[in-house]
């Protein structure tokens, strides 16, 4: 069996420009950061980003990586308004695909499960029709005969997503309290690179954690990335809460200020500038 | 009864949102609707189900009971066994809510958060709305992107709406339903302090006045040693509502 682990600059490496990109996590928790660091430091752009936007969109909104965005929302929980990404918005830097959270989540069911839509009772009287004027409706063909929304399937070119720990096969064990969607990104992505806080060996993931830690599956896995601290600034629980000092840093600080500060360098930099920083 | 603030008016006010509505999960969104919610719970509502905010079920002491992550936890909202009360940054009069941007959507003036759940949520669920200041800015004609899907709309697909139902708008001023003409939004009861002219005055529409308008009802002696020593004994409703 294959050895999967590589470097985050070696996973963004087998990113092309124009790409779908899926994020896993929610708002900023357990966000994929290093990954992302490492692909605001490669030239890859235009962009259509799939996620529950957290500060992964704030980031690759202004650095202006995005062509389109496909969300619910963007947040940085704590700080309930992501600012970098209001301002992409507010310059109208990019497309938006805003759908509802659930119809989020049946379009990833709906790609995982190779399907070109799930139905959803969601959308329908809302202006997500309005402003998305490509979504479908399905009538059910049972007695009921009720309207839903057609959510097409959100197939994913690639996913990021982060977990405690892996092992070298792409096998990925979340500890924290919520799967999140991580799993089901990786299942609707074509290649998947999961970033983790520790590479164990398989037999380390069940011996302090119950085999339903074992959210993603080696199947599904293209990459396995070693990132210590790589949520940060976002939470990755059990290791470690949201490191809400610097989140206010980035909240605060103007974009090109704050990337020429704390990405600039590779990851080992971006740790001694938190450092510094604090 | 005297000294009772704003604040624990509102409290009270949110705490009814949940009566008679067995056991089910609240979701309140805010700090005032969270502690209606679990002075509901602490006295005429005790089968609520509650979270940590996260993913767990928990008891009034925070005992876990249940694992509910998001996923789950938008099972739980299409199945209908959840009474949620959003926030709103603006609302119209068929209880049409926004909390996506403020402007023209294609290039907003304000970006807020996004449609979040509220499309989800209208359809399934019983939503209600807090809005901790009540204007004219929140209080709109016309919202700009309709986000919780109103009663105009919800009568325009009726098998798809219907689950929808929007049991009451509680303000800083009142608490509101639906029970105006063609389901538009009424006064339902002033709190204490407030008078009808302070809420038209503040609504960017014309909203239903019955001849009678009631005063929020008061909260008894329990419920008032409840929030002040038990559920909010930091006096943060206070911040959230002055007066």
């Amino acid at each position: 069996m294959s050895d999967k682990t590589m470097t985050a600059e070696e996973a963004v490496g087998r990113l092309e420009s124009g790409m779908t990109l899926g994020i896993g996590g929610w708002g900023s928790r357990r966000k994929p950061m290093a990954l992302v660091r490492a692909l605001l430091r490669s030239e890859i752009t235009d962009l259509t980003v799939v996620s529950y936007g957290g500060p992964d969109v704030g980031m690759l909104a202004a650095a202006g990586r995005i062509r389109k965005l496909v969300a619910a929302f963007a947040t940085l929980d704590s700080i309930p308004l992501e600012p970098h990404y209001r301002a992409a918005r507010e310059a109208g830097a990019f497309e938006l695909t805003e759908v509802d959270e659930a119809m989020f989540m049946w379009g990833l069911h709906a790609a995982a499960n190779r399907l070109p839509f799930l139905p959803v009772r969601a959308g329908i009287g809302s202006d997500v029709m309005r402003v998305n004027p490509g979504l479908r409706t399905v009538t059910s063909p049972y007695e009921d005969g009720e309207t839903f929304v057609a959510m097409p399937a959100l197939r994913l070119d690639a996913a990021f997503v982060h977990v405690n720990r892996a092992d070298r096969l792409g096998n990925g064990q979340y500890l924290g309290p919520d799967p999140y969607f991580d799993d089901l990104f990786c299942e609707a992505a074509d290649t998947a690179y999961v970033s983790c806080e520790r590479v164990v060996d398989t037999a380390e993931l069940t011996k302090e954690a119950p085999p339903q830690s074992l959210l993603i599956k080696r199947h599904v896995v293209t990459g396995v990335v070693e990132a210590p601290n790589g949520a940060h600034f976002t939470s990755c629980a059990p290791d470690y809460d949201r490191d809400e000092a610097f989140q206010k840093v980035y909240a605060t600080t103007p974009w090109p200020e704050f990337a020429a500060r704390y990405l600039g360098g590779d990851e080992q930099a971006y740790r001694s500038a938190v450092r510094e920083g604090a | 009864m005297s000294g009772v603030t704003r604040a624990e008016y509102c409290v009270v006010a949110c705490a009814e949102a949940w009566r008679d509505g067995g056991e089910i999960l609240a979701s309140p969104m805010g700090l005032i609707p969270s502690l209606g919610a679990r002075l509901a719970k602490r006295t005429f509502a005790p089968d609520l189900l509650l979270t940590d905010g996260e993913a767990l079920l928990v008891g009034l002491d925070g005992t876990p009971e249940g694992w509910l992550p998001y996923r789950q936890h938008l099972t739980l909202v299409t199945s209908g066994r959840r009474h949620v009360m959003m926030g709103a940054s603006q609302i119209d009069r068929y209880g049409n809510q926004n909390i996506s941007c403020i402007g023209d959507w294609a290039q907003p003036k304000r970006q807020l958060l996004g449609v979040r759940g509220a499309p989800v949520n209208t359809l399934n669920n019983p939503t209600s709305y807090w809005v901790p200041r009540h204007s004219r800015r929140v209080f709109v004609e016309k919202v700009d992107m309709v986000c919780g899907v109103g009663y105009d709309r919800a009568a325009e697909h009726p098998g798809t709406a219907r689950f929808h139902r929007i049991p009451c708008v509680v303000s800083d001023l009142g608490v509101f339903d639906f029970a105006g003409p063609d389901r538009t939004m009424r006064l339902a009861s002033l709190h204490p302090g407030v008078t009808v002219g302070q809420v038209e005055e503040a609504t960017g529409f014309d909203l239903a006045v019955p001849d009678e308008v009631p005063y929020t009802r008061e909260p008894t002696a329990e419920e008032l040693r409840l929030i002040r020593e038990v559920i909010d004994p930091a006096g943060a409703r206070g911040r959230e509502v002055q007066g």
